[in-house]
């Protein structure tokens, strides 16, 4: 197969399954047959476009041209390959958990969800491989219209909140900013290709081009900056494994992975330091990291807990973008993936002790940990990586952040980085310890009694697989490295 | 005072119209409405056929010794216009027969307070 | 020689046979009867827009009377995307009126519906075709008359007064307009639109021509709902039959538009229209205010039919804004524009007109969990609600990508952001539907409401797949609108 062949192969597989999960919708182990096959293959594919974009060989295609001169096309760079690599990856174990998941907690429409799930990590990968802006923005609305029913998959009233506020933000966002920069980037530069360098220099004035990327950084809601950050916590709603993969992985980091797209390629990192906007929108970014590090620290409900903790954590990335130097982008492209395999796992663990304990709030989870050791330990794993500490994964991505903020001499981001350290440390070890050293008894007072044991055996083994995952890609880090490397040498 | 009044065709257009807009507007009954409409269009055929006039020229057929002749073009329009017109009105009569039927009246205040019943 | 007369025939065909459809008492005969003659007026707008295509304007000399003596029919691009717009929507209802129109009207008065829609097919397409400012007048009020007799047909009573009060005020708007063709006539001795154009730069600067484009202007704006000359357009959508609704959202305002351009560009020529009189201006100020009032008013609504009536005027607005901008780009988007709305709005009516057959009512309160039992229906709802939206790969994404470029190239930025905000106003009213649909419990008469029939499924899904298909690859219907823009403006320049 053509590398060509296999990257539309790669996007076209997933938006394709939902017809054959339909159509199984009597029988769910063939049904789930097909989404672990699907995933599975999945990951094959992208992992077989790896080797070739390590070379230096960038396949691309176009498949349409619904506008004159704006193509739906699309192109594999490093940057897209990681994600893209990232995301399959992650569907896959999801794919395991949510098996465990949606069985054990007896949802109800579990064809509907397998299908949107499909589509969304379709729309990913379509996000991943865009060949230009224009592309890129298709496949970002699709994903929004294809997680929300998933978002919403509770049905009743807090799901229609929670999906109202969802729709509202991203599509309002996309809508009145993001598409608005990006139809007035076309009608300065006449293009919307992604290129080494970017296209906006010698186009536009500074003052224009800080109005653009601030119409660009707001307008990526999914990147949830502050103020269009609500909508995480929000979706919320969802059932866990799509809080754990979707946002997570998928849509927040579809969100920050097209900042960094269009700081490289449309921007351009010499460009971006002439914009004067640039540092004025590193402030909000490290406002954003503070702030939303100080919610979390006010949360008893575990997953709004993390909901909170990612938007800091995402602003890292936005952080890295708006620092406009190689280092940065390579600790922004590797938070990308550092940060969703722990946080995943995170998510995860969430899942695994509501469906146990149908508990959701850090109070009742007094010695969780001596009747879910399992759980528990690849949750202190996560925890550790958040915060950044060796042997995690996490350490990886914040040291190189931390050298990109000292090379831009931002001292500073290296403080307010410093801080969110330690803010990350007082919200997440407090929970490590309430698992481990509280007595159960302290539950007692919330009248519970607790005789649950271990989650089931699907979720185990996905929660074992991204914690595994999160300490191996410490002492690992090459594959991501190479890829982020190769990213920030063609940037310069 | 002469270019007034040499213009008198067109006050009575401008008289005629404006009877008829008001009565469009401020009567409620429909079938004054009607009415009002039908003046509202009958000026307008008015001044067509004012227009067409030539002063000292006959209608428009060949004959010995006449050479003006009134333009016939707009009195063709207006007929035309006024089939619409008529068509108009009698679609409009028919609307209120049904109105009357369904409603009980031709009063246009009174039908509101119906609608707002529903 | 069939097709040396195709301009004639576009006209006549559905003109001869209206009459002949009153002589078939039988509703079924008169259906089939009115689904062969939309299916022939539709085979000659494509292949008249072929022509055009292919060879450019045509000029037709109506009995061989040469111009500008005689009436002439002049098609050009813009004609020909209307006409073929205008015959397709036709043609694709036809099939859906059947089941809708034998649930919603009288049996003894299907006859006569199906009478009166060819001849207000006639009267859009006669709109369309003629060079002749007086024949224009004709035609309108053909359509006019027929439109009124569509709407009282609805199957409330209210449907009487909706008619009635659209028949007051397109009246008086024909009237206008039968007004300015008199002073323009009396100025310049012609009526023939292109004659019109060569003579009138002579008399341009005189009170009279100002006078007779003052009330055209107007009375065009009356027959295309133009804000705030919309009143009568509300009540008319939603008390008329649904496929009433759906045809005339798609074809009736828009043949109104058509006529504005015509005016505007060929008749009084863009140097007189927006230079001169300023109306390019006045345009943009009430596109802002039909976009910004009639969205926000449907936010509020609870009768779907009347949310979409709403969005309809906001969405002339739209097509206003494009055009008010006088520039090549400008036109084109309000071209584009009006194809593709016609395309969504003619959709979404004709789902809510499914809806309507099965629940015998389209408001929110009804519609409670209804996405189960029309799964079609409804997932056709929330596709030509996303493209109303503006969602990629739709149609109305492609047409609000060209608007607000055209709006940042005259270097309005804030009309842009205004043109993207009322796209989330429509988030808000298509979704208020969808989560009506979707989220709420369905209450104990639902459990009756079976799916819509198939054949009012497949127009509406033809309709939805046409606009992905725009969506995906708009290149003809831009190229279409290009020329069209170029055209009309290229005769202003001359």
């Amino acid at each position: 197969m053509s590398p060509e062949i296999t990257l539309l192969a790669c996007i076209a597989l997933p938006l394709l399954a939902p017809a054959l999960i339909t159509a199984l919708h009597r029988w769910p182990n063939p049904r789930e047959a097909v989404t672990l096959l699907t995933s599975g293959g999945l990951f094959l594919l992208v992992l077989s476009l790896h080797h070739l974009v390590l070379q230096g060989t960038r396949p691309a295609i176009n498949i349409a041209e619904p506008i004159p001169g704006l193509k739906i096309g699309f192109e594999i760079e490093p940057l897209g390959m990681l994600f893209a690599l990232l995301a399959s990856f992650l569907w896959l174990v999801t794919s395991v958990y949510s098996i465990g998941y949606m069985r054990s907690h007896h949802e109800s429409r579990q064809t509907s969800f397998y299908s949107y799930f499909a589509v969304a990590l379709g729309s990913v990968m379509g996000i991943a491989f865009a060949g230009n802006l224009f592309t890129l923005f298709i496949f970002y609305e699709l994903l929004t219209l294809s997680t929300y029913p998933l978002v919403t998959h509770a049905g009743g009233d807090n799901a229609r909140e929670g999906g109202r506020m969802y729709l509202g933000y991203l599509l309002g966002s996309s809508i009145i900013l993001l598409l608005l920069a990006i139809v007035w980037t076309w009608s300065l530069t006449g293009t919307l290709d992604f290129r080494a360098g970017g296209i906006l220099e010698g186009t536009v004035t500074p003052g224009v081009a800080s109005l653009l990327l601030v119409l660009f950084i707001f307008g990526i809601g999914k990147a949830a900056v502050i103020p269009f950050h609500l909508w995480l916590p929000a979706a919320m709603v969802a059932p866990t494994p799509v809080s754990a993969l979707l946002h997570a992985v998928a849509v927040v980091k579809a969100g920050v992975f097209t900042v960094l797209k269009v700081a490289i390629y449309i921007f351009g990192i010499d460009f971006l330091a002439q914009v004067p906007a640039t540092q004025w929108l590193t402030y909000v970014a490290v406002a954003t990291i503070l702030l939303a590090s100080l919610v979390a620290l006010r949360q008893d409900n575990l997953k709004l807990l993390l909901a909170w903790s990612t938007i800091s954590q995402l602003s890292y990335i936005v952080l890295c973008a708006l620092l406009i130097t190689p280092l940065g982008i390579v600790g922004g492209g590797l938070h990308i993936v550092m940060h969703a395999f722990a946080k995943i796992t995170l998510f995860f663990c969430a899942g695994a002790i509501i469906v146990t304990t149908h508990k959701t709030r850090i109070s009742e989870m007094n010695g969780i940990g001596r009747r879910m050791p399992w759980t528990m330990a690849a949750f202190t794993i996560g925890a550790l990586s958040m915060i950044g500490l060796p042997p995690t994964a996490g350490f990886i991505s914040k040291w190189y952040i931390l050298l990109g903020a000292i090379d831009a001499q931002q001292m500073f981001a290296v403080g307010v980085i410093i801080i969110s350290t330690l803010l990350n440390a007082a919200y997440f070890l407090p929970i490590v310890y309430t698992a481990f050293f509280r007595s159960p008894k302290g539950n007692m007072e919330h009248g519970l009694k607790d005789t649950h044991g271990e989650a089931p055996v699907a979720i185990l083994l996905a929660i074992t697989v991204t914690a595994l995952g999160t300490i191996v890609l410490f002492f690992f880090p090459d594959l991501p490295l190479d890829l982020v490397l190769q990213l920030a040498g063609e940037s310069k | 005072m002469s270019n007034l009044l040499g213009h008198y065709n067109y006050w009575i257009v401008i008289v005629l119209m404006m009877t008829g807009f008001y009565i469009v507007i401020a009567r409620p009954n429909l079938i004054k409405k009607v009415i009002g409409l039908f003046i509202f269009q009958t000026s307008v055929f008015i001044l067509f056929i004012s227009m067409a006039k030539i002063e000292g020229g006959t209608a428009p057929i060949i004959a010995e010794g006449i050479s003006v002749y009134s333009n016939p073009l707009p009195h063709v329009l207006i007929l035309t216009a006024i089939v619409v017109s008529l068509a108009t009105t009698a679609l409009g009569l028919a609307l209120i027969v049904r109105i009357m039927e369904a409603y009980g009246t031709t009063n246009e205040d009174e039908i509101h307070v119906q609608d707002e019943q529903d | 020689m069939l097709l040396a007369n195709l301009p004639a025939l576009q006209v006549v065909i559905p003109l001869v046979s209206a009459p002949l459809c009153l002589l078939l008492r039988n509703p079924r005969h008169a259906w089939a009867w009115a689904t062969l003659v939309s299916t022939m007026v539709l085979a000659v707008a494509v292949m008249l827009a072929q022509r055009v295509y292919a060879e450019g304007t045509i000029s037709y000399a109506i009995g061989a009377w040469a111009t500008p003596w005689g009436i002439e029919y002049r098609i050009d691009m813009a004609g020909a995307l209307m006409i073929l717009l205008i015959a397709a929507i036709g043609a694709v209802i036809m099939p859906y009126a059947r089941r809708s129109i034998r649930h919603e009207i009288a049996r003894k008065h299907i006859t006569l519906f199906y009478t009166s829609y060819l001849l207000c097919l006639t009267g859009l397409l006669g709109i369309v075709v003629t060079g002749d400012a007086f024949n224009l007048f004709v035609f309108l009020e053909i359509s006019s008359l027929s439109s009124y007799v569509l709407i009282s047909l609805g199957s409330t009573r209210r449907a009487l007064t909706a008619a009635f009060q659209y028949l007051v005020m397109g009246t008086i708007g024909a009237t206008f307009i039968l007004i300015g063709v008199g002073l323009l006539y009396m100025m310049t001795g012609t009526l023939n639109m292109t004659d019109l154009a060569q003579r009138l730069p002579e008399v341009t600067d005189t009170r009279t021509i100002r006078v007779a484009f003052a009330f055209v202007t107007v009375g065009v704006s009356i027959k295309l709902a133009l804000f705030p000359l919309h009143i009568w357009l509300p009540n008319a959508y939603t008390f008329a039959p649904s496929v009433v609704s759906a045809f005339m959202a798609a074809t009736a305002t828009k043949a109104g538009v058509y006529v504005l351009l015509r005016l505007f560009f060929t008749v009084f020529g863009s140097e007189f229209s927006f230079t001169a009189m300023h109306v390019g201006e006045i345009l943009m100020l009430l596109a802002f205010a039909a976009i910004l009032v009639a969205s926000l008013v449907a936010v509020f609504e609870n009768n779907v039919k009347r949310m979409l009536a709403y969005s309809s005027v906001a969405q002339i607005g739209y097509t206003i804004l494009g055009i008010s901008l006088a520039s090549t780009a400008g036109v084109t988007a309000g071209i584009i524009y009006l194809v593709n709305h016609a395309l969504i709005k003619g959709a979404l009516f004709l789902a809510l007109g499914c809806v309507f057959l099965r629940l015998g009512s389209v408001t929110l309160k009804d519609m409670h969990g209804l996405a189960r039992h029309m799964p079609w229906t409804m997932a056709a709802f929330v596709a030509g609600g996303l493209s109303l939206i503006g969602m990629p790969l739709t149609a109305g994404f492609i047409s609000k990508w060209y608007l607000v470029s055209a709006v940042l190239a005259a270097g309005y930025w804030p009309l842009a952001v205004l043109v993207l905000v009322s796209s989330l106003l429509a988030l808000i009213y298509i979704w208020r539907v969808v989560e009506a649909a979707y989220f709420n419990v369905p209450g104990a008469a639902m459990h009756k409401v079976k799916e819509a029939p198939a054949s009012m499924l497949i127009p509406v899904w033809l309709l939805i797949g046409v606009n992905l298909y725009v969506g995906i690859d708009a290149s003809l219907i831009f190229s279409m609108a290009q020329q069209a823009a170029d055209t009309l403006i290229g005769q202003a320049l001359q």
